[in-house]
This record gives C-alpha cells, sequence and structure tokens, in this order.
C-alpha cells in the first residue's frame, strides 16, 4: 500500500504538470478550456487519491468541489463568455513555443531542486507533492506572464490556484475551512473578472490586454 | 501601582482627542474642554511620577498588556529614570494646557489642533512608560505623526508645509535608526523587553554602533547638530502652546531615548563613546547660539536657542559618560545630575519663552522682531515674565539656567582626573565652546528683549498691542515661579534626582545642605558651593539700596522732555538700535566661516535715484553640504523609477514572476 500510495499520488501531482504544460501551448480558446477542465479533474482526482490516502474525510469534499466548480462549472462559464464576447475563433499567438516550454522545464527543475532541499526531512508523500504543486504554480504564473488575452490570462491564474490547492490537499492537517475559503474566493475572483472582461471589452472592443495599456492616464 | 495611573491618564488623553473629534463644531466649548481635561490629566501624571521620583509610593512591577508583538506584549512600567523625565514632560504639558485655555481662543482652525493636542501628550508619555523596544517604537512614531498634524495645522503657509515634510522626513529617519539600534541590542532571538535587553552579552563593535545609531535616531529628534535642519522649521510652524510642547518637552523625550539606550540598556560605556557625544554636543552648543543670534523671527530664535541647550546637554551627558566609563562613580553622578537638571530647566525656561513669543503674537500678529519695540509699555505683565525668562535662559543667577550649567562646569573641572590624555585634552576644550555659547545665549536674548520689548515700537501693529488673557499671564508666572524655584533651592532638585543618578551611573550627588545658606555643594565644601538664596538676598539688597539711594539723592520730579534730538525733535523709530544692528559683530567675526555670510552691497548707478541696497547673504552650511547633495540624489533617483508607474499589466506580472524565480533561485543555490 504504502508505496502504491506513493506513486499513485506521484502519478497524478504529475499528471497536473504535464497538463500545465499543455495549457502552455494551447492557441485556441475551446482547446485551452478544455484541458483546463483536464487539469481539474486531475486535480480532483489528486485530492481524492490524498484523502484516501490520509484517511481524511475532508479532503473529499475538497475533491468534490474541485469537480465542481473548477472541472465543470468555471470551463462551461467561460466557454459562454468565450462565446458571447465572439473571440471563440481567434487563434491566440503565443510567442515561441519551443521557448516557453523549455522556460516551463527549467521552472519545474528549479521548484523540485528547491522543495526537496528545503523539506528534505518532511514526509516523502508531502514533499514530492509539494514540489510538483509549486511547479503547476510557476507554470500558471508563466502562462499569466507569456499570454495577451485576458481569457487566457485569467485561465492561467486558475491553473495556479489548483497547484495551490495541490499543495494544501498534501500538507496533512491542513483545515477544511481555508481550502473551502481559498475555493470561493477563487470563484468571487472569478466573477469580479468575468464582469470586468465584458466592461474592458465595452469599453476597448477587445479583451486583449494591450489595449489597456494604451488608454493609462499619465502614459509617457 | 503608579504605572496603572499613568496607563489609565494616557488612556484619557486619548479618550479626550477622541472627544475633540465630535466636539469641533462647538469651538469655544472645544477649546476650554480639551484644554482644560489635558491640563487636568498632566497634573495627575505628573503628581504620580513626582510620588514615584520621590520614592514615595512602589513603583516596582510592570504592566505587560496582550497587544503589540504576540510573543512580546506590551510591557510599560516607571523607574526613576522613567519618572524623572514624566515629571518634566507632564509639567510642561500643564502649564502649556493651561496657557491654550486662554491662547487657544485665538486659533482660527481649531480642529486641526484639538484632536492632536492630547495625543500628543499621550505619545510622549507612553515613550517614558514604555518597557519594551516594540511599544518604544510605536510610541515613539506615534508622538512624531502628532506632532506633525500640529506642525501641519497651518498649512496654508507654504514655508508650513515645507516644515512639516522636512519634519516627517526627519523623524522617520530617526525612527529608522532607532529601530536598528533597538533590533541590534535585541540580538537574532528578539529580546524586546528592556528587563531581559540590559542583561544580554553583546559583541565588542555592537555597543559601539548602537551609541551612534542612538545619536543619530534620538538627536535627530533632540536637535544635534547636524541633525537639527527640521527643528528651527517645524517649531516655529505650530500654535505657540504646540511650540512650548515640542521645543520644551518633546526633545526631552528624545533624551529620555538617548540615555535609556545608551546609559541602561547598551551596558558598561567605553571612554571614547563620550568624545563623540562630547564633540557633538559643544558643536551643537555653538551652532545652535550662533543661528540663534541672526535670527530675526523670535519663535525660530527660540528654536535655535533649542538646539544650543540641547547641546549642553548632551555636553553634560558626555562627561557623565566619560567618567562612568572610568569607574569614577562621583563626578559620573555630578555630570548626569548637571544635564537632568539643565534638560529640566530648559523645559520651564523654553516653554515661558515660547509663551512669550505666543503672547506678542497674539498681541501684534508679528514674529519679526525688527517690526516690534516698546511693548514692555503695551504688555507690561508679558513683558516682565518674559524678562525673567530671558536671564533664566542666560543663565543669570539667581535664576534656574545659571545653577546646571554651574554644574556643568563643575564636573569640566574634574577632567584633569581623567585617565585618557584625549579626555584630559578635550575637555577643557568643550568648556570653552560652552562658556562661549553662554555668552553668546545672554548676548542673543538681551538682544531679542531690547529689541522686542524696549524702545519704542516700529511698526503699528506693535504701537497698538494690548496685553494677553489672564489664563497666559497665569502659565507664564507659573513657569517663571519654577525657575526662580529651581535657582534659588536648586538643592531640592538634585536631592529629587539623586534616585534617578543612582540607578543610571550607580552614585549619587551627596545630599545637599537645606539650611542655613540653602547652598549646593557638587563636590566638597572646600572646593565649591553655590547659594542661589544668598545671590538673590544680595541683589534684592543692592538693587533696593540703589533704588532707595536715586530716589532719595536724585531728584523726585519725573521729566520727560526732548532726548538729544540734533534738530529733529521727533525722530522716526527707524533710527533705534536694529536686531541686525546688534548681531552685526558677532555675523562679522563668525559669519565668515560658521554662515559663509557676506554683504551683497548694490549701487545705483550715477543718475539713478533708487536708493543703494545692502543684503547679508548667509548659507546654513549643514543644510548645503549634508541635505542638498543627498536630497538632490533621491530625487533623482526617484525621478528614474516614476517609469515603473507606467508599465503594463503583464510587465508588472512579469516582474513579480521574474523576483519570485530569482528568490526561489537564491534557496536553492543557498540551501
Amino acid at each position: 500500500m504504502g508505496h502504491f500510495a506513493l506513486d499513485l499520488a506521484h502519478l497524478l501531482a504529475g499528471g497536473m504538470v504535464l497538463v500545465s504544460f499543455m495549457l502552455l501551448y494551447q492557441n485556441r480558446m475551446f482547446g485551452l478550456l478544455n484541458v483546463f477542465a483536464l487539469h481539474a479533474l486531475v486535480l480532483s482526482a489528486s485530492v481524492a487519491w490524498q484523502a484516501w490516502v490520509q484517511n481524511a474525510p475532508h479532503l473529499y469534499v475538497t475533491a468534490a468541489i474541485a469537480l465542481v466548480l473548477k472541472a465543470i462549472v468555471i470551463p462551461l462559464a467561460l466557454r459562454r463568455m468565450v462565446i458571447r464576447l465572439e473571440i471563440h475563433r481567434t487563434i491566440e499567438t503565443v510567442g515561441g513555443i519551443g521557448l516557453t516550454m523549455l522556460m516551463g522545464i527549467a521552472l519545474v527543475a528549479l521548484s523540485l531542486v528547491v522543495m526537496l532541499q528545503a523539506a528534505a526531512e518532511a514526509d516523502p508523500l508531502a514533499r514530492e507533492d509539494v514540489a510538483l504543486a509549486l511547479s503547476v504554480i510557476l507554470l500558471g504564473l508563466l502562462m499569466m506572464v507569456t499570454r495577451y488575452n485576458a481569457v487566457s490570462q485569467i485561465i492561467g491564474f486558475m491553473s495556479l490556484e489548483n497547484g495551490l490547492i495541490l499543495a494544501a490537499a498534501g500538507a496533512k492537517g491542513m483545515p477544511l475551512v481555508v481550502e473551502i475559503s481559498v475555493a470561493f474566493s477563487v470563484l468571487v475572483a472569478f466573477i469580479v473578472i468575468g464582469v470586468f472582461l465584458f466592461r474592458i471589452r465595452e469599453r476597448f472592443d477587445s479583451v486583449d490586454t494591450h489595449a489597456l495599456d494604451d488608454y493609462r492616464e499619465g502614459r509617457q | 501601582m503608579p504605572v496603572v495611573v499613568a496607563l489609565g491618564s494616557v488612556a484619557v488623553l486619548i479618550l479626550v482627542a477622541v472627544a475633540a473629534l465630535f466636539l469641533v463644531a462647538r469651538p469655544a466649548f472645544a477649546t476650554r474642554f480639551v484644554y482644560g481635561a489635558a491640563g487636568l490629566v498632566a497634573l495627575v501624571l505628573m503628581v504620580t511620577a513626582l510620588a514615584a521620583l520621590l520614592g514615595r509610593v512602589d513603583i516596582s512591577g510592570e504592566i505587560v498588556l496582550p497587544v503589540g508583538l504576540p510573543w512580546v506584549g506590551a510591557h510599560f512600567r516607571i523607574d526613576p529614570l522613567s519618572a524623572f523625565f514624566l515629571v518634566v514632560i507632564d509639567l510642561g504639558a500643564a502649564a502649556a494646557s493651561l496657557y491654550a485655555l486662554g491662547y487657544g481662543a485665538h486659533e482660527t482652525q481649531p480642529e486641526r489642533v484639538l484632536p492632536f493636542f492630547p495625543a500628543f501628550l499621550a505619545g510622549m508619555n507612553l515613550v517614558i512608560l514604555a518597557a519594551d523596544a516594540f511599544s518604544f517604537l510605536v510610541a515613539w512614531e506615534f508622538m512624531s505623526l502628532a506632532s506633525w498634524a500640529l506642525v501641519m495645522a497651518h498649512h496654508q503657509a507654504e514655508e508650513n508645509r515645507r516644515a512639516g515634510f522636512v519634519y516627517l522626513v526627519m523623524a522617520s529617519f530617526g525612527t529608522l535608526m532607532l529601530l536598528l539600534a533597538f533590533g541590534l541590542m535585541a540580538g537574532p532571538d528578539g529580546v524586546y523587553a528592556f528587563a531581559e535587553m540590559r542583561h544580554r552579552v553583546h559583541a565588542d563593535w555592537l555597543p559601539g554602533l548602537v551609541l551612534l545609531l542612538a545619536l543619530l535616531g534620538a538627536g535627530s529628534k533632540a536637535g544635534l547638530v547636524p541633525l537639527h535642519v527640521w527643528l528651527p522649521l517645524a517649531h516655529p510652524a505650530a500654535p505657540s502652546h504646540v511650540s512650548a510642547l515640542m521645543s520644551g518637552v518633546m526633545t526631552k523625550v528624545a533624551l529620555y531615548g538617548f540615555v535609556r539606550i545608551v546609559f541602561d540598556l547598551v551596558g558598561d560605556p567605553v571612554w571614547w563613546w563620550s568624545a563623540v557625544v562630547m564633540a557633538l554636543g559643544a558643536l551643537t552648543a555653538v551652532v545652535g547660539v550662533l543661528h540663534a543670534i541672526l535670527e530675526r523671527d523670535f519663535k525660530r530664535l527660540l528654536a535655535y536657542s533649542t538646539v544650543e541647550n540641547i547641546g549642553i546637554v548632551f555636553i553634560g551627558l558626555g562627561l557623565a559618560l566619560a567618567f562612568a566609563a572610568n569607574e569614577m562613580a562621583a563626578p559620573a553622578a555630578l555630570a548626569l545630575t548637571a544635564a537632568l537638571f539643565h534638560a529640566l530647566n530648559h523645559s520651564l525656561f523654553k516653554g515661558l519663552m515660547f509663551f512669550g513669543a505666543g503672547a506678542v503674537l497674539t498681541a501684534t500678529g508679528e514674529r519679526d522682531i525688527e517690526k516690534l519695540g516698546g511693548l514692555i509699555h503695551r504688555l507690561p505683565v508679558t513683558a516682565v515674565v518674559v524678562l525673567g525668562g530671558a536671564m533664566a535662559i542666560s543663565a543669570l543667577p539667581p535664576l534656574n539656567g545659571f545653577v546646571s550649567e554651574w554644574m556643568i562646569f563643575q564636573a569640566i573641572l574634574l577632567s584633569p582626573d581623567l585617565p585618557q590624555w584625549a579626555l584630559k585634552l578635550m575637555v577643557p576644550a568643550v568648556g570653552a565652546a560652552l562658556a562661549f555659547s553662554a555668552a553668546l545665549a545672554g548676548a542673543c536674548f538681551v538682544r531679542a528683549y531690547g529689541v522686542a520689548f524696549l524702545g519704542r515700537p516700529r511698526s503699528t501693529a506693535a504701537a497698538g498691542a494690548h496685553e494677553v488673557d489672564r489664563f497666559s499671564l497665569v502659565a507664564m508666572g507659573l513657569l517663571l515661579g519654577l525657575c526662580l524655584m529651581a535657582g534659588v533651592v536648586p538643592g531640592l532638585v538634585i536631592d529629587a534626582v539623586s534616585s534617578v543618578a543612582v540607578q543610571v551611573v550607580g552614585h549619587d550627588m551627596p545630599p545637599q545642605p537645606l539650611w542655613p545658606t540653602l547652598s549646593i555643594v557638587p563636590v566638597s565644601e572646600g572646593r565649591s558651593s553655590y547659594s542661589g538664596m544668598l545671590v538673590l538676598v544680595f541683589i534684592a539688597m543692592s538693587s533696593g539700596l540703589a533704588a532707595w539711594a536715586i530716589h532719595r539723592f536724585a531728584s523726585k520730579a519725573l521729566r520727560r522732555g526732548p532726548a538729544w534730538d540734533c534738530g529733529f525733535p521727533d525722530a522716526s523709530p527707524v533710527t533705534q538700535y536694529t536686531a541686525d544692528s546688534f548681531a552685526m559683530p558677532i555675523r562679522r567675526v563668525f559669519g565668515p566661516v560658521a554662515f559663509r555670510s557676506h554683504i551683497e552691497r548694490r549701487m545705483p548707478p550715477p543718475g539713478d535715484p533708487s536708493p543703494a541696497q545692502l543684503k547679508v547673504v548667509k548659507h546654513d552650511l549643514s543644510w548645503e553640504i549634508l541635505y542638498a547633495p543627498i536630497s538632490g540624489r533621491v530625487a533623482r533617483l526617484a525621478e528614474r523609477l516614476n517609469t515603473l508607474q507606467f508599465l503594463s499589466i503583464r510587465s508588472y506580472l512579469t516582474l513579480v514572476f521574474a523576483a519570485l524565480v530569482g528568490l526561489l533561485v537564491v534557496v536553492a543555490i543557498w540551501a
């Protein structure tokens, strides 16, 4: 059981890193949304497995929240939004996929080095989970940095948050209330960002964040 | 326990400050309420602290409130050192409140003063009561911000806004230095409570560094040269009763901070510390008084005089350090007592002088002494009390300023016993600087008083002045009475601070004989002694005799006739001796060195009927050498960093991302 539990936890967490890499090179909106749903699905599976291994029933709630909110509600809502914004046919130019992937690999290596050194004495299950979670977070940040489209930036943000949940699930004893509040704050952030997207679109006829910069007051 | 009473009083002050926020709709009532309540609370605090200082109540015990840093809490206690400074502060605060009952009625914008005045008092008291570094710094910053708000009370004037800005920058700098000093003393395990901090064992280099940081931190608040630049700007900018508090009282809080850190917390002194402190003190005294004597603005003149007096106190503290470092406890006690005595005296007469300046301002609307004159006829009571204050601040016997400066000289005369040659040579030079500044202070106040109060009015405002209200007069009279008392019966003060000396340098001055002559004996009867009472009796008798002789033998008839008028029977007041003319010889001698001053003459070309002009150009060297380059560089850097404000969202995200990755790389390499 011990080895198997560790291996499967590894597999699921590694799967999240893999899906994060898939997010990096998606240049179509629907493809991006589908991969994001997959990301949340893997997260949900990973958290559920942690719940089973740690024998912590409250993590099932977290997994269920991830499944319902992240894998179903948010992707569907984003899908509607994309259709209403009429950007579902646009192809986003992601500059230099190869370079981005290389950067992503470097980030994963960095987070593994940092976490495996910093938490050398910790429980291996938690340690490697956290290391992979940090990779997911960094990849999410990388995605936010490399994209121009506001919707893709949201997805980068959400995947970053998935990484946080993965880390929280790996660490034993994280109270449920923290996870629920994180989940809800993400939902609120999602709603706020969604509203903003429409307002931005109304103003600037685009959700490309370049457009915003041209209107900044006092820009020299 | 007195500390409970003190903390309760501080809480009341804060409540008064909050209440003032709601009362500003009725300014007349709010003024009476706020100053009345603040004065009463200050009185309670002063009595409590005095009882604690004299040992009439049990002061052991410390209060720990569960606020502040979670694992430290907020510690408060009263020991003799803090009790002494509490007395100084709350005496000044009570007098200022009394004065403000009358003076505050002239305030045009009471809502900008009333809420901050009690808050300022609360802040100062909390600094003294704090017994851990965190509460101390929080209270210190609270005090700074409250006083900043008071400086900005009349923010419509451009110069007041500049004063507020300079003050804010210097206050932040000072707090930063104190923060570093406390951080060094607390060490890596974070021992913030004073009780534990003073038992820590430090590395060799650390106490010296703490001394320098304390000099920078407390010195910037007290007004040590070259950190004094904000003081002549900010102190006069506030309303006069607040100026009196900032100059007379807040500088004492800074002195307290310095004494607490250097004498109490950091451990045994080293002899070179005293050289640094004395050199800075002497420089401060001389530079302060030279500025004061050339100043035409009455309140700014007083602020520069504060700089001078702070220098004198630091000379005394430096001497105490020198003796304490050489295990000479009795002389150290003398020097420390003298320094504390002078701090008390300064709070008394500087409060009095600022009240007087406020009274003149109320009566005439003028701060420029060149536009005053003849006020002795129009403000007779104010003129007498301000004369007393000017005599005290000029260190004339039998008033209190003389006693403390005389005691510092007594300590200086003990310096040949010091083992270090550097100190043996340096202390007499410091003594010369002290004598020099004392003499110039006399000249400075002869000038200020003579030009403002004597002669004939130089402006219509001065001609139409009226005596000020009773509250102000009573407050000034009270302070003058205390000045006289401390001068005539100095033994009372010396005996009262003996417990402080025991706490700080481990020894005290011998108890002073109260009878038969009320004289004080700093070292031994055979060496020197001074009796203020004898001097007072002698002065009273000789002046009485002179008055009697004049009235007896001279003509009794009062004549007012034309003076030697050179054919101009009604000479213009402009022909009187002016303040600038009075200061001219001193400016001639010291100006080129101290201020790089010179005179610009502008002669009109032949045929042009416009008048020739003379202009004295003066430079504030510490500003130009030290501050201007720094502020210029900061401005240029800020200009460059300004572009950071106009980046795109993605660029900000990239910056955050890069910072995160950079830090992770650092961790990866280090771990």
